[in-house]
């Protein structure tokens, strides 16, 4: 296909006058992993919040596939989140389900599968993510790193195009961060997902990223491969991605 | 010139949040309307709302009809008139206290709960991973626990009604010594349909209104741990007052 199968065109948006997005571009093509770094607060997830049509942006244009999205409504918008996966922050587990009804929970609520194909379907999931034997466990009985894990498995269940990973690997002892990017890359190349990750992991996203984009105040001031971003002469990125306090970067 | 702006603040954020929560609830009456109805998970919170809360209402219960009993007996007596004791009790309870504690008590019980999980939900983007799959929260969250609110506070209330009279018959009858079938025939002469009717219209609009206002209390919960704390008393304060306003509308209506 040709063009980029996500673009944001000059997206503004703002919560009671406090501007988050002020003219942000993205464009993320087909297959790629594209990680998304930038400093707390600084618009990350609102971004991917545009992208599931949580929110809207007030002004600018998002286009997946060449469709616009963001005035979508009802059953369009229905369709839209369909093709996503969303890992969130947190994991966003239900906690009122087991670790296997969670899994399990998109199938039964969005396929018409018998019961027998809609177990084996979650059980080979919880196995890809090494948890096969945690179906029966409620997310509050389970590690931080085993929430994320589930939440990836649960993300993948309906077959997305594009995942989105919110902070996947936030509060992780490194030994963690580092699985859980292995097992991205190993589930990317198996599914071939088209991934966009908000991430703080710096130096380790640039060990699976395909393309690296540096937000700051409301606009992508950089993007590009892993080493373009690494030996960068913008004076933001350079900050950043070397966590000096001492720069144009302001802590606040 | 302070006073007018805050006067006008205050104004202007009330009509939002009343506009915000009267949306709410058209929302949510819509999608009661649209299937499939999530049937588990109604029978669910009518387990959550209405058994859980047996206890707490035959506790209430028992201790209102026997309080009542013993100050009515007291009254009446006055006039010459204990023979009234049954139907006074009964009147009272089945037309207004009936209704009226038993949604105090099922708000203070299981309404704070309810805001405080939906809160949590909020807050923990579950309600976030659930439109993100293109399923609706209301179908999920809302629509099963105000269903359950229209089934289980009318039993929840009959069950007051019925061991209230009995904690009245307990005190009247066997402490104070009326007769008993005076205490029950009287009951029969004059507690009608239409009382019970009024009854059960109440508490099915107390169903609502606190099954409604603690939803609604929990969705749009603030941040973090303190926002949550913050609505779960804002929801209990509200369907408090709300009932209890109700309550003189419904009763002025209907009389």
């Amino acid at each position: 296909m040709s063009g980029p199968m996500v673009e944001m065109r000059n997206v503004h948006k703002s919560f009671g006058g406090q501007q988050v997005l002020r003219g942000l571009d993205l464009q993320v093509t087909q297959g790629e992993i594209l990680v998304i770094i930038g400093r707390s607060g600084g618009g990350k997830s609102v971004l991917l919040k545009h992208l599931m049509g949580l929110l809207k942006p007030d002004q600018g244009q998002i286009v997946i596939n060449g469709q616009e999205i963001s005035r979508l409504r009802g059953r369009e918008l229905d369709q839209l989140r369909e093709r996503f996966g969303v890992v969130f922050q947190g994991g966003a587990l239900f906690d009122s389900l087991t670790v296997f009804e969670n899994v399990a929970f998109p199938l039964r609520e969005k396929t018409r599968l018998p019961e027998e194909a809609i177990r084996e379907k979650a059980l080979t999931l919880l196995k890809q993510v090494g948890l096969a034997d945690m179906g029966h466990k409620y997310p509050a009985e389970v590690s931080g790193g085993m929430r994320k894990r589930v939440a990836l498995a649960r993300a993948l269940t309906m077959e997305p195009e594009i995942v989105l990973f919110d902070e996947p690997t936030t509060g992780l002892d490194p030994i963690m961060v580092n699985a859980i990017h292995r097992l991205i890359l190993d589930l990317h190349r198996r599914v071939g997902f088209t991934a966009i990750m908000v991430s703080h992991e710096i130096p380790e996203i640039f060990g699976i990223a395909d393309r690296v984009a540096m937000l700051h105040r409301g606009a992508v001031v950089e993007a590009g491969t892993p080493e373009a971003i690494q030996a960068s002469a913008n004076p933001v990125v350079r900050q950043f991605i070397t966590g000096d306090p001492e720069g144009p970067i302001q802590p606040d | 010139m302070r006073i007018l702006w805050l006067l006008g603040e205050w104004a202007l954020t009330s009509l939002r949040d009343g506009g915000r929560m009267m949306i709410f609830l058209g929302t949510a009456l819509c999608w009661i309307f649209l299937p499939p109805l999530k049937w588990r998970r109604m029978i669910a919170r009518i387990h959550f709302i209405g058994a859980k809360s047996l206890l707490v209402i035959l506790l209430t219960g028992v201790f209102t009809g026997m309080v009542l009993g013993l100050q009515v007996f007291y009254t009446l007596t006055k006039f010459g008139s204990e023979a009234f004791l049954g139907p006074a009790v009964a009147l009272t309870l089945i037309r207004e206290l009936g209704p009226v504690l038993c949604a105090l008590m099922v708000t203070g019980r299981a309404g704070s709960a309810l805001t405080a999980e939906i809160g949590i939900m909020r807050i923990t983007e579950q309600i976030d991973a659930l439109q993100a799959m293109a399923l609706n929260p209301m179908r999920y969250l809302v629509v099963p626990t105000i269903l359950a609110g229209l089934i289980a506070f009318p039993l929840l209330t009959a069950i007051f009604d019925l061991v209230g009279i009995y904690g009245g018959y307990l005190v009247g009858v066997k402490l104070l010594g009326i007769g008993e079938g005076t205490y029950f025939g009287e009951m029969e002469t004059y507690v009608g349909l239409g009382d019970i009717t009024q009854g059960i219209l109440k508490s099915l609009s107390f169903g609502l209104l606190v099954t409604w206002v603690c939803c609604y209390k929990g969705f749009y919960t603030g941040y973090g741990a303190e926002g949550v704390s913050r609505a779960t008393t804002e929801a209990v304060v509200l369907s408090s007052v709300l009932i209890l306003v109700w309550d003189y509308f419904v009763g002025s209506v209907l009389l």
